[in-house]
């Protein structure tokens, strides 16, 4: 049969179900998104035995079928459809061998919709250190299951997962609870009207608010006739219906789950003391950023000058041996150069993702929640913003969709608002390069002053998102009831494999979203600066060879002469000098102007777009460190990179909204361009005016 | 008075009793904040706000808002716990 089998992977929050995944389907798999909506969408192959595939589909964390956000709807919307291509065949519910008791309640409902389960139990290792043991029998009856004791710590049990998955079929359909014994009146009613359907189906129809185009219409308006019940009855059964999903649950873990309290006692409390102790919490807190920014500044320094000059190397290569002609200068001056300003920044980016990814995995982010939850309201966010808001130092984007998990609509729509600000991957190269180059490398307090300023450019970007928050507070009147109910998982070493996992697919994404981005610009931009409109650029050569100090040049000057001649009138030239009277005020060239244009397709451009400028202009390969300190003001004949403009730039790229995707994504995720259009003109004007006064303060 | 979760001294337990509002979140009983189990406070954040607890082996932080609406009954003092 070559029919693949669909496993769907479901689970509460914290139960490793991403290792799980990964344990299955190992580098197979794919990160996309749900058609229409951001949810990311994981799935993978697997292969079982007798060569019988599977089809995973790694849903997002649920605690149970009554969704309250967006990526919960997603596991309800796919649960009920059995016309959707990903409907599965069986679901896998992924339990926590600690939380057994709270994971086993959306077990009971995934049951209760007849779908073939199969319940894993997860972090086996743990069992003995906690003093916990199973009579897995039992618990196999009790819940009509098969079960698989897994610990992807130890590599045990995914073998026997694989094995159960296979023989799916075999699995027991009954229910563990039944829902009509709530209320026998209005469910037997129900039940009469739609004899052919799943009860418990027809009531999460009918208390869920989720999208349900693609199912029966019918179902869903002819149900219309017994929402007789008004929505605080229908909430009431909902809570009944969780108490006897408990009641149940217990009566299960009675014989089959014994704890030993006396052994019990883990690591957490002593962790906790410090972690979330009012001094140390916030002191441990300030020095893991404090570690993450050094790190980041002196372990990556060391590949980045080596891809630095390999690049140049590989340019130089390419226009020595390629036959001469426009395409080798394209290649050799547009599209490498371009590249090499995006390749450069790998190592930054995974040390990045690197830092965020085990802050998660070891549960120390929801620490930090717990402990800034009170200081962030004061200004208008949320504990949980502090989750947006560290990993919108990666990327703008996930960062804007981790906002979902905030319940209370106008912290949400706050934390979406300012979280742009916060300093993200992309605006670490311009960071970089423009620290090298005005910033004196030298020790201060026994820190390199170089990632100092880093840092602080960091803790700006945190401090303009927290006080603009507070101003949004002050000004937005949104209404909207909150609660704020966060689980604090246990701590966890990170597991090698999932850390390494997502450095490599999240580096991966954001140097391929924006590498091609950036070669089409590379290419754009070689094409403007290599050709021109008028006599002045095709004539370049006799008008510069005409002119009578000309005369006394050597023949390499004269060279240069010619060249940044015919750059001035390239198409960019005369469009870098039109725009020149806004940007002169800040301390930028038209070469900064143009970087700065092609920055508002996605900032990382800049460092690119600058080393394709300087290539066109100058015959020497060079790094693109080394060209960016060689550019001299013809006026000045000081560097153009000199403090006062390098610190007007940096404030800029701090501020200003220069991230097409990010608009889109603000777009969507708060349902129109009003909001992302308040950001765009907000956040690019208050760039303008501080970059505007440092330079003047400073030159 | 009642007694809610919010005037639990760090380290006290007590037994969850029920809820003085209607619009209790439903996640919230899903995590084991249901009547008869046991609560214990661990932790309170700085500036008192929010708590840690440890209802019934679910590990969670709720708002003092929050804790103020789910009454308990305190537990007898004992030495042993």
């Amino acid at each position: 049969m070559s029919k693949q089998i669909n496993v769907a992977l479901i689970g509460n929050p914290n139960t490793g179900k991403t290792s799980i995944f990964n344990a299955l389907t190992g580098l197979n798999q794919r990160v996309g998104n749900y058609p229409g909506i951001t949810v990311e969408k994981k799935e993978g192959l697997c292969k079982l035995s007798r060569g019988i595939k599977a089809h995973i589909i790694d849903l997002p964390g649920t605690y149970s079928l009554n969704a309250t956000s967006l990526d919960e709807n997603i596991v309800i919307e796919l649960l009920l459809n059995k016309n959707d291509k990903n409907y599965p065949d069986v679901a896998v519910v992924i339990s926590d061998v600690e939380n057994l008791k709270r994971n086993l309640l959306l077990f009971t409902q995934i049951k209760d919709l007849k779908i073939p389960a199969i319940l894993v139990i997860n972090m086996a290792d743990r069992m003995k250190r906690k003093g916990i043991s199973l009579d897995i029998e039992h618990l196999e009856k009790e819940l009509h299951t098969k079960i698989a004791v897994i610990s992807t710590r130890k590599n045990t049990g995914i073998d026997e997962l694989k094995e159960l998955i296979t023989n799916y079929r075999e699995l027991p359909t009954e229910q563990c609870i039944d829902i009509s014994t709530i209320d026998p009146e209005y469910f037997g009613g129900l039940q009469n009207a739609f004899p052919n359907q799943n009860l418990y189906k027809l009531w999460l129809v009918i208390t869920q608010d989720v999208n349900f185009v693609n199912l029966d219409r019918k179902l869903v308006d002819d149900t219309s006739a017994f929402s007789t019940k008004s929505e605080s009855e229908l909430k009431k059964m909902q809570h009944q219906e969780t108490v006897k999903r408990y009641q149940f649950i217990n009566k299960v873990l009675q014989g089959g789950y014994i704890i030993d309290a006396t052994s019990a006692k883990g690591l957490r409390a002593s962790f906790d003391r410090i972690l979330t102790h009012k001094v140390w919490g916030y002191v441990v807190f300030f020095l893991i950023m404090l570690l993450i920014f050094q790190a980041i500044y002196e372990w990556s320094s060391y590949p980045m000058d080596y891809i630095d000059s390999l690049f140049a190397s590989f340019s130089e290569w390419a226009s020595n041996t390629l036959p001469p002609g426009t395409l080798t200068d394209l290649i050799a001056e547009g599209i490498i150069p371009g590249l090499g300003g995006i390749v450069i920044f790998i190592p930054q980016i995974a040390f990045l993702f690197l830092f965020i990814a085990i802050l998660e995995e070891s549960g120390y982010m929801s620490r930090v929640v717990f402990l800034m939850d009170k200081i962030m309201r004061k200004f208008g966010l949320s504990g949980k913003s502090v989750i947006p808001l560290i990993s919108g130092t990666a990327c703008a984007i996930p960062a804007v969709m981790a906002t979902r998990n905030i319940d209370n609509w106008k912290e949400r729509l706050i934390t979406i608002l300012v979280t742009p600000f916060v300093t993200c991957a992309a605006r670490l190269p311009v960071y970089l390069i423009i620290i090298a180059l005005v910033i004196p490398d030298e020790e201060f307090l026994g820190m390199n002053l170089q990632g100092l300023t880093l840092m602080a450019m960091y803790v700006l970007g945190f401090l303009t998102a927290v006080f603009s928050a507070w101003a949004l507070n002050k000004v937005l009147r949104v209404k909207s009831r909150s609660f704020f109910v966060v689980e604090m998982p246990n701590y966890k070493v990170p597991l090698l494999k999932n850390v390494v996992i997502t450095v490599v697919e999240k580096t991966k994404s954001f140097v391929f979203g924006a590498g091609k981005i950036i070669l089409a610009i590379s290419i754009i931009l070689w094409f403007l600066a290599t050709n021109g409109p008028r006599d002045t650029f095709h004539n370049a050569e006799s008008i510069v060879n005409a002119q009578p100090e000309s005369q006394t040049l050597t023949e390499d000057e004269l060279a240069t002469n010619i060249n940044s001649y015919k750059l001035r009138n390239s198409y960019i030239g005369i469009a870098g000098h039109a725009i020149e009277p806004v940007i002169t005020p800040l301390g930028y060239d038209w070469k900064i102007g143009i970087a700065l244009i092609s920055s508002f397709a996605a900032r990382e451009v800049f460092v690119g777009t600058l080393a394709t400028i300087y290539s066109v202009g100058s015959e020497e390969e060079d790094t693109i460190k080394n060209r960016m300190a060689q550019e001299i003001n013809p006026e000045t004949g000081q560097p153009v990179f000199n403090l006062a403009t390098g610190i007007s730039l940096l404030l800029f790229y701090a501020f200003a909204m220069q991230c097409m995707s990010t608009i889109a994504i603000v777009k969507r995720e708060t349902n129109g361009w009003k909001w992302p259009i308040y950001q765009l003109v907000f956040m690019t004007g208050f760039a303008y005016i501080t970059a505007l006064i440092a330079y003047q303060l400073l030159k | 008075m009642k007694l809610t979760i919010a005037h639990l001294k760090k380290g006290q337990s007590a037994v969850i009793k029920g809820f003085s509002t209607d619009v209790i979140p439903i996640k919230l009983l899903e995590l084991g904040c249901l009547p008869g189990n046991q609560v214990e406070l661990l932790q309170i954040a700085p500036f008192k706000d929010p708590l840690y607890l440890n209802i019934n082996g679910s590990f969670l932080t709720i708002r003092r808002a929050t804790a103020l609406e789910i009454e308990i009954d305190m537990i007898k003092e004992n030495d042993s716990l």
